[in-house]
């Protein structure tokens, strides 16, 4: 991986870094500070009435983190599960306050610096698709890159269901 | 200089509201007839940082009632102001008073100004009833520090007292005056202040921020070297001081020796923190949060070090058995490491019984009973959060034993009794719990009347003759009362079931002993932690769950005639003669279980919230303490689940919240 911390210091305004990883035939990035850590799969914990795309909960030192799989999130083709699957850690922030999760993914490939200036709005597809999780797109050897808001992304998906169908029981 | 001040409003009100503990423990010790000069000097110290700080911050509601609430101190310290137990009666409602105006200067409460003006009027009125018009004004400016009895000009023969005083490098920057602290001084006595320049740099190395100066100082005082030490107060940490005796004009003491002054003490170190309460200070003030930090930490170790200890049977060879020894002492280690960081959580629960001398004092006035309040076991240590939630619980078993089982005093006499009633408070620990008894010597449960009472509300049949344990279970029932007449304090029937009810939600019991004439003891036994839950392992396919053994009824096997199907309403089972529901956990859980049959797996009943269920599971696995860990810090609330901890192989496991399950099987019923 071709981090540089110096160069990431001195060009902080312009460019950040991003960690990509694979996603079925998509490449997507995630803002490199979010990330806590790259770990391998390991069986989890299922919670009971979770939304399908919460695959459960692991142990990671010592905190409870639930594991979301993006593929169901995105709705794509289901992939087996692996000795070599990746779980990202990533954090976000939302009213509520920090939140830790990790995100199952086929394969981290890079780190690579996105000039902001090269980040495209997404397009406009219409109300079949929602792109509020998505920050914007970037080309980076030719390949799309997603860029994640990973606060809207999940702020939005693991809590606030789960909330909801707390207040629906309990009316 | 722009300093942010609201950093430190958080550390002014936690010692606030400490000092105005210990402010009102010193009160509750004072003995009207013969009160303790230093008690009293206690009391003054803490309005006097109270108001210090609040003037400090602009809080300038808290600065000016505490400034009348010291005058008052300031006389009754001097002996101007009598004390009486009205003038007490005072200082105890200044406590509240001064705690609601903090309260309302973080913003978490307001407070009643009418009140506030009340009592500062009626201090007041105390102030100018004792004090004699001559002696009147200069004294009360000069609470300043005085030490009043001394504030008289010192007398030949009093001692020279040498204090030498170098200021360390930030005591300007943290706005303290060394005038202000010789002005201070000066009202001991004669006091005669020299300067040594010699540390002065050049003019341009000179940082304006910096006290290049140093200072000899004579004082010829009657003060005692704490009084004067007292001036000190608000430098200390901030300048070098030392206060020698240098022997009186009238008998010179040895020089060499600093003569002890009456109240011997060695320096101002433990005056120095007037919020300091009993023990022996070195302490440090830490955030929980941090604390929780460490307690993950250490749990993440003993996974770890469990994980190697199985490695570490397997591995064969020359160096096994050295390592295997290493790993053995690493476990003692580390078991050794997790006790003292669990401790570290633990307060004595001396915190909460603090509150009883003055809550017994009111309410027995109020009364117009005479109670003895006995406090014992009060360094029994407890988790913080267990801690802060017993207290009202107990607030009411007190209450209730003053209003209900105490006697009046004539009542008392009558049935050969001593006229003051004893209420006593004992916490002890018995193995992994901690016992908290309320016991009085008053009339008792009356159990003639408890049955009458529930007969009449239809609670127990007319036929029914229950057991004494079973009758005084009754009082436990909400809206449950025997009083003839609500009083302000209770008997309005809410009550004992919230007691029971917080209890239980520590994971806790209460228990009721009781003999008529003789007084009733009410038992509570609490995990010593909430971190912590006593767990029986339960497996339901492949996933494990802990069911919190405290509501676990029996586990048994039930056979598949032994259940019965309510047309819609679900399944039932027969157990001990009633009919419980039955609820599978595969089927709450969304799980695939080993077998849908009930007899191929067990029926656990548990019991919450007054309610028992059957819960079926594939089998029982081991019991085992498991550390609670959220399951909302990272996800959110699950319902029917209490939380999750990490089981020794480093998977996570579901806690489940057995009321949470009864619950949403009874809407579900309901439904």
């Amino acid at each position: 991986m071709n981090t540089n911390p110096e160069k990431t210091a001195a060009t902080e305004a312009a460019t950040h870094q991003v960690l990509t990883f694979v996603l079925g035939e998509e490449t997507y990035g995630v803002d490199i500070l979010r990330v806590q850590e790259i770990r391998g799969w390991s069986a989890v914990t299922k919670i009971p009435n979770s939304p399908p795309h919460v695959l459960g909960v692991l142990n990671l030192r010592g905190s409870i983190v639930p594991i979301v799989d993006l593929r169901k999130r995105f709705n794509l083709a289901q992939a087996e599960y692996t000795a070599v699957t990746v779980i990202i850690v990533l954090t976000v922030r939302s009213e509520a306050g920090r939140r830790d999760f990790g995100v199952v993914v086929d394969g981290v490939s890079d780190v690579v610096d996105v000039d902001a200036a090269a980040v495209k709005p997404t397009p406009d597809l219409g109300s079949r698709a929602a792109t509020d999780h998505i920050r914007g797109l970037v080309s980076i050897a030719e390949r799309m890159v997603v860029l994640l808001d990973i606060d809207r992304l999940i702020g939005s998906q693991i809590v606030e269901p789960l909330e909801s169908d707390a207040a629906a029981q309990a009316a | 200089m722009g300093i942010d001040l609201a950093q430190f409003h958080e550390a002014f009100f936690e010692e606030s509201f400490e000092a105005l503990e210990s402010m009102e423990a010193a009160l509750l010790k004072l003995d009207i007839g013969a009160p303790d000069a230093e008690v009293i000097n206690t009391v003054f110290r803490v309005a006097h940082s109270i108001k210090g700080g609040a003037g400090m911050f602009n809080f300038a509601d808290i600065a000016s009632f505490t400034h009348t609430l010291e005058t008052l101190l300031d006389g009754v310290r001097a002996g101007r102001t009598h004390l009486t137990t009205g003038v007490l009666d005072l200082l105890l409602k200044s406590v509240d008073v001064m705690r609601e105006l903090l309260r309302a200067a973080q913003g978490k409460a307001s407070f009643d100004p009418q009140r506030v003006a009340d009592l500062q009027f009626d201090l007041e009125v105390a102030v100018a009833k004792n004090e004699p018009p001559t002696a009147g004004a200069p004294a009360t400016e000069a609470a300043i520090e005085a030490a009043a009895p001394a504030a008289a000009p010192a007398e030949p023969h009093s001692p020279l007292w040498r204090i030498s005083v170098k200021p360390l490098e930030n005591m300007l920057s943290r706005g303290n005056e060394p005038l202000a602290l010789f002005a201070a001084l000066a009202e001991h006595g004669e006091l005669r202040v020299q300067a040594f320049v010699d540390e002065v740099p050049a003019l341009a190395a000179i940082d304006p921020h910096r006290c290049y100066l140093r200072w000899q100082l004579e004082l010829r005082s009657g003060a005692s070297e704490q009084q004067i030490a007292e001036a000190f107060e608000w430098v200390e940490g901030d300048c070098d001081y030392r206060i020698t005796r240098a022997g009186s004009a009238a008998a010179p003491a040895a020089p060499a020796i600093p003569a002890p002054p009456p109240p011997a003490r060695p320096a101002a170190k433990a005056d120095a923190a007037p919020g300091a309460s009993t023990g022996d200070a070195g302490s440090i003030r830490v955030s929980v949060g941090k604390i929780d930090e460490l307690i993950n930490t250490v749990g993440e170790v003993v996974i770890t070090q469990s994980m190697l200890a199985q490695l570490g049977a397997l591995v064969e060879g020359p160096s096994a058995e050295r390592l295997r020894s290493g790993l053995a002492q690493l476990e003692r280690n580390v078991r050794e490491l997790h006790e003292s960081v669990m401790r570290v959580r633990m307060l004595p629960i001396g915190f909460a019984f603090s509150r009883f001398p003055r809550l017994v004092r009111d309410v027995a006035q109020r009364l117009g009973k005479q109670i003895e309040l006995k406090l014992t076991g009060e360094q029994t240590e407890l988790d913080k959060t267990v801690l802060e939630r017993i207290g009202d619980p107990l607030v009411h078993l007190v209450r209730n034993s003053i209003d209900h089982g105490i006697e009046k005093p004539e009542e008392r006499l009558e049935a050969g009794k001593p006229p003051a009633g004893t209420v006593h408070l004992e916490a002890f620990h018995r193995g992994s719990a901690i016992i908290i008894e309320v016991s009085d010597d008053g009339r008792g449960l009356d159990c003639d009347k408890i049955l009458a009472k529930a007969r009449s509300r239809g609670l127990v049949g007319p036929a029914e003759t229950p057991s004494e344990e079973a009758i005084f279970e009754l009082i436990f029932l909400p809206g449950f009362s025997t009083a003839d007449q609500a009083t302000d304090l209770s008997g309005r029937g809410v009550g004992m079931d919230v007691v029971r009810r917080n209890i239980k939600s520590l994971g806790g019991k209460i228990d009721i002993r009781s003999a008529r004439g003789r007084g009733s003891r009410f038992t509570i036994s609490l995990p010593l932690t909430l971190a912590i839950v006593d767990g029986q392992s339960v497996c339901v396919g492949d996933e494990t769950y802990i069911v919190p053994l405290v509501s676990i009824v029996e586990s048994l096997q039930v056979k598949a005639s032994g259940v019965n199907r309510l047309s819609n309403a679900g399944e039932v089972i027969s157990f001990r003669g009633d009919y419980l529901p039955l609820l599978r956990l595969h089927e709450l859980f969304g799980v695939e279980p080993r077998s849908r049959a009930v007899h191929d797996g067990l029926v656990v009943v548990v019991e919450g919230d007054g309610q028992r269920v059957g819960l079926f599971v594939d089998d029982l696995r081991g019991q085992q303490q498991v550390v609670i860990k959220s399951l909302e810090t990272n996800y959110g609330q699950v319902p029917g689940v209490s939380g999750a901890t990490i089981l020794g192989d480093g998977s996570v496991a579901l806690i489940l919240d057995v009321p949470g399950l009864i619950r949403s099987t009874s809407r579900r019923e309901a439904a």
